[in-house]
């Protein structure tokens, strides 16, 4: 993985810029020693370490304006930080560049349920929110797996999803404003407590562009009242098609579950010896299915999840009868990262998605790469939505298998391409599946994305080196390229 | 002038990438219902997209559907309907507020102008249901974003921008929709009499339930008319999921909103069509007719104010978010006021409907702050560089 060459004569000049920022940010709020910057040299994606030029922690919108402005008039990249818990390389750090971390925005800013709605500045964690309101029977509704610790400023850089977004949806569709800085110091506020943008959709675009636009230094969100009931199935299969029919069933049968969960046999097992959840463990395919909402809906619906997992052959079903059973049947599935992380050394985490009617066949060429590369998967697989989480297993202490890892992980990105599903469905692009970026788009399409880019941050400073395969100056990304003489419509007038 | 109808993905390239060489502006066009609303375009020629029609895919199962970008909604919409399915953000129907007749409109229209109607408020607006297109930019280049999963945050979200955009980006060529199941069983609740203020509690309260509301409009008596027999204001909530649960749900918020008016049960029909469509104003052709999205709790106040300056009548959506106004002989449509009005709480005000020479004068969307209009500018530079694409639809300089 290649990073863009560091710009040595503006290293050579730490000093005088450290020395800059602190006029900007006081005290403790500019980190320069080696050993404090080594504490910001990665994220979720710890394959990749790079140590900053420096750490900026401002604690006012005020702060960043300058920060930003002062890093553009000086040429100095900035790669913005929230918790750090990207598993793309999001928050991955530059030679050349500072990190600006979020972290003393941490404060709720304003509660209304009147509105249904939550101010929060973006240091605020995804799980803080719902733990700010949850007395009042309303939650925040994504909830990515890192919830605890991860930020909703990171949660809106990189449109975050979880487990109950089928039902709910992801992070974009759960906002309702956004305060943000441009790379030029102009503070531009977006949306508020009401709906729709009226025209261009900026909070839309700013939501998932992975810290490369600008920088979120107010979140508004929407929150909503609790459902009243959840119970869960936890429904044991003996293939892997009988469980991806069951998902299709239940889905054309007009019911969207609240989650919908498959683990093959690998991650079963690997879940089941960790947290011990009473997992059966002579099936191939597990379904963990969540119905919330009203009392009567929810048992209403569970018969008929039932009834359709027993059709396609179920060999087990287990439907939760109280909130207690409900979360052990959850508790495997949510520990399925850390119990394969017991049985390998190392594993590599995926994030596409495909189109559910593909899952079978994508599994059987999965286990086919699984051959090829010599190395086992186990997979964890948001199964309503399409999004897959293979898990491939290495040990980074022999030598060349981290290597064959990723090009297993890429090989398994590029079936999910073919199949018509897509690179990362949560995870985002980072560093991670940069180079990827070709096998689902073209150069016109990368092009337009750039040029979007350039509307926010001509000089290309925010968090360079991400998303994009190939860095384009956007004077030549702005140019038009004229054929004159070849013109399709020679007959219409011209003035 | 010229009429350019293209046929296919390679035609529109062909046809914006002479527009671009040669500067020449074009009004884009899907079915061409909304030409009324918005300012009106600055362009001798007219891009006529209705021949890009025409269902690609449709996947109940995985829910999802493919069409050309200027097929008509009525005919996705029966498709649909066979499997029980449906666009979940309630697609209106303006054709008859803008002067014309309803059903002509095309998906890639609706998308476009980022409409949504009653149920936007609990599923999202069509901004919430593009997962991807191809399309034309004024450089007369084909790109494509999104693709047709749900999941996906590869790239930026190009299709949030796109909606919303009225054709100054690109010219869509195809889109892809998120389907959903449509309900199984749905019941209006009435509560009558109230006046805005506490129908606008009656309604947060209903919201902030955990019984999962679908919509949520009052009517004053004013804009009466839509529920057969009533005569004073209406105040309508409508749940949609399982039959036992609708009738479950049905029992428990009468219980809980008797404590606010006199409840009534309303058999399906018409009504949330209707507030969609802005029925109410449809017959009122000499006022102007304005959208503004504000923050709920504001809404009652707002319409309040608004009704001791002007000539208005009004009615509510989106739980009191939603204030649609029809306003009379105010020379500048009621524009200033309301614009005013909106400034302390935030919000936006949109002109649906008004006399063509009003359009090109008042401004028709929410004016930006300075930083954020000059954003906005080299975004749409970004995507169109010499301004040939609805030149002046959304401001007068862009």
């Amino acid at each position: 993985m290649h990073m863009p060459p560091p710009d040595e004569a503006l290293i050579a000049r730490r000093d005088e810029i450290v020395a800059g920022l602190r006029a900007i940010v006081p005290g403790e709020g500019v980190i320069s020693t080696e050993a404090e910057r080594r504490a910001y040299e990665s994220d979720g994606l710890t394959a990749y370490r790079q140590p900053p030029l420096a750490v900026v922690l401002p604690s006012t919108v005020e702060e960043v304006s300058r920060v930003l402005r002062y890093c553009r008039a000086q040429g100095v990249k900035v790669v913005p930080r929230g918790a750090g818990t990207s598993l793309s390389g999001g928050a991955l750090p530059l030679a050349d560049g500072i990190i600006l971390g979020l972290g003393k925005f941490n404060r709720i800013l304003e509660i209304d349920f009147a509105n249904r709605c939550v101010v929060a500045q973006p240091g605020v964690t995804n799980l803080g929110i719902t733990l700010a309101v949850q007395h009042a029977g309303f939650f925040y509704a994504p909830d990515p797996s890192s919830q605890i610790a991860c930020t909703i400023g990171g949660n809106v850089a990189e449109n975050s999803g979880g487990v109950h977004c089928l039902k709910y949806g992801v992070t974009t569709n759960n906002l309702l404003g956004l305060e943000v800085v441009l790379m030029d110091g102009e503070v531009v506020r977006l949306g508020g407590k009401h709906l729709d943008a009226g025209t261009l959709d900026l909070m839309g675009v700013m939501t998932g562009s992975e810290g490369l636009l600008g920088i979120v230094t107010e979140v508004t969100v929407r929150i909503l009242p609790r459902p009243s009931t959840a119970r869960a199935l936890l429904i044991g299969f003996p293939s892997s098609e009988t469980a991806g029919d069951t998902v299709a069933d239940i889905i054309g049968s007009g019911i969207i579950p609240g989650g919908m969960e498959m683990m093959d046999r690998p991650a079963i097992h690997a879940a089941e010896d960790f947290v011990h959840a009473g997992y059966p463990l002579d099936v191939e395919a597990l379904l963990i299915v969540e119905l919330d909402g009203p009392e009567a809906e929810v048992d209403h619906l569970v018969e008929r999840v039932e009834t359709i997992a027993n059709r396609h052959g179920a060999v087990s079903c287990r439907i939760s009868q109280n909130e207690e059973e409900r979360l052990v049947f959850w508790a495997g599935r949510k520990a399925a990262f850390p119990a394969v992380g017991r049985i390998s050394p190392d594993y590599y985490c995926m994030d596409g998605t495909i189109p559910r009617g593909r899952l079978t066949e994508v599994l059987t060429r999965m286990a086919a790469l699984s051959e090829i590369h010599g190395l086992r998967v186990a997979n964890v697989f948001h199964a309503g939505d399409g999004n897959l989480h293979p898990l491939i297993l290495y040990d980074a202490n022999q030598p060349g298998e981290l290597d064959r890892a990723e090009a297993m992980g890429s090989d398994i990105l590029r079936l999910c391409v073919e199949v018509g599903g897509v690179l990362t469905g949560e995870h985002g692009v980072g560093v991670e599946k940069r180079d990827l970026m070709g096998t689902m788009f073209n150069q016109m399409d990368l092009d337009q994305q750039m040029r979007l880019k350039c509307a926010f941050d001509p000089e290309g400073l925010l968090n360079p080196g991400k998303v994009f395969p190939e860095l384009r100056r956007c004077a030549e990304l702005g140019k038009m390229h004229v054929h004159r003489g070849e013109l399709a419509f020679p007959d219409i007038p011209r003035f | 002038m010229a009429d350019f109808r293209p046929t296919d993905a390679s035609d529109l390239v062909s046809i914006l990438a002479w527009a671009a060489a040669e500067k020449e502006p074009v009004e884009v066009l899907g079915r061409g219902t909304k030409r009324g609303l918005g300012r009106p375009v600055e362009a001798a020629h007219r891009l006529d997209l209705s021949q890009l029609s025409g269902i690609r895919l449709y996947e109940p199962a995985e829910l999802v559907l493919t069409v050309g970008a200027a097929t008509p909604l009525a005919e996705i919409e029966a498709v649909l309907r066979d499997a029980d399915q449906m666009l979940a953000f309630e697609p209106p129907d303006w054709g008859e507020l803008l002067g014309g007749e309803a059903g002509g409109q095309s998906l890639g229209g609706i998308l476009s102008c980022n409409f949504g109607g009653p149920r936007r408020l609990k599923m999202g607006a069509a901004r919430d249901h593009l997962l991807g297109f191809s399309g034309v930019n004024g450089r007369g280049e084909a790109f494509k974003a999104g693709g047709r999963v749900v999941k996906n945050v590869t790239g930026y979200d190009l299709c949030k921008l796109l909606c919303g955009s009225y054709g100054t980006l690109a010219a869509l060529a195809e889109v892809t929709v998120k389907v959903l199941p449509r309900p199984e069983e749905e019941a209006t609740l009435l509560i009558l009499g109230l006046n805005d203020q506490a129908a606008i509690a009656a309604m947060t309260e209903a919201l902030n339930s955990p019984h999962e509301i679908s919509a949520a409009a009052h009517l004053p008596a004013a804009c009466g008319g839509l529920v057969p027999g009533v005569a004073g204001s209406v105040t309508a909530l409508r749940i949609e999921g399982p039959k036992p649960s609708v009738v479950a749900r049905l029992g428990v918020l009468r219980e809980l909103l008797g404590t606010h008016g006199e409840i009534a049960d309303l058999p399906r029909g018409q009504l949330w069509q209707d507030i969609g469509d802005a029925k109410p104003f449809a017959g009122l052709p000499d006022h102007v007719v304005w959208r503004v999205s504000v923050a709920p709790s504001t809404g009652a106040a707002l319409a309040g104010d608004l009704g001791r300056r002007l000539d208005i009548r009004h009615f509510y959506d989106w739980g009191g978010g939603l204030l649609w106004l029809a306003v009379a002989g105010a020379e500048d449509g009621g524009a200033g006021a309301i614009r005013e009005a909106i400034k302390a709480g935030g919000g936006h005000a949109t002109l649906i409907r008004g006399p063509e020479d009003f359009r090109r004068e008042v401004p028709v969307f929410e004016p930006l702050a300075p930083g954020l209009a000059a954003l906005t500018a080299r975004v749409k530079a970004g995507f169109d560089p010499q301004g040939i694409l609805n030149p002046g639809r959304l401001y007068r300089d862009m």
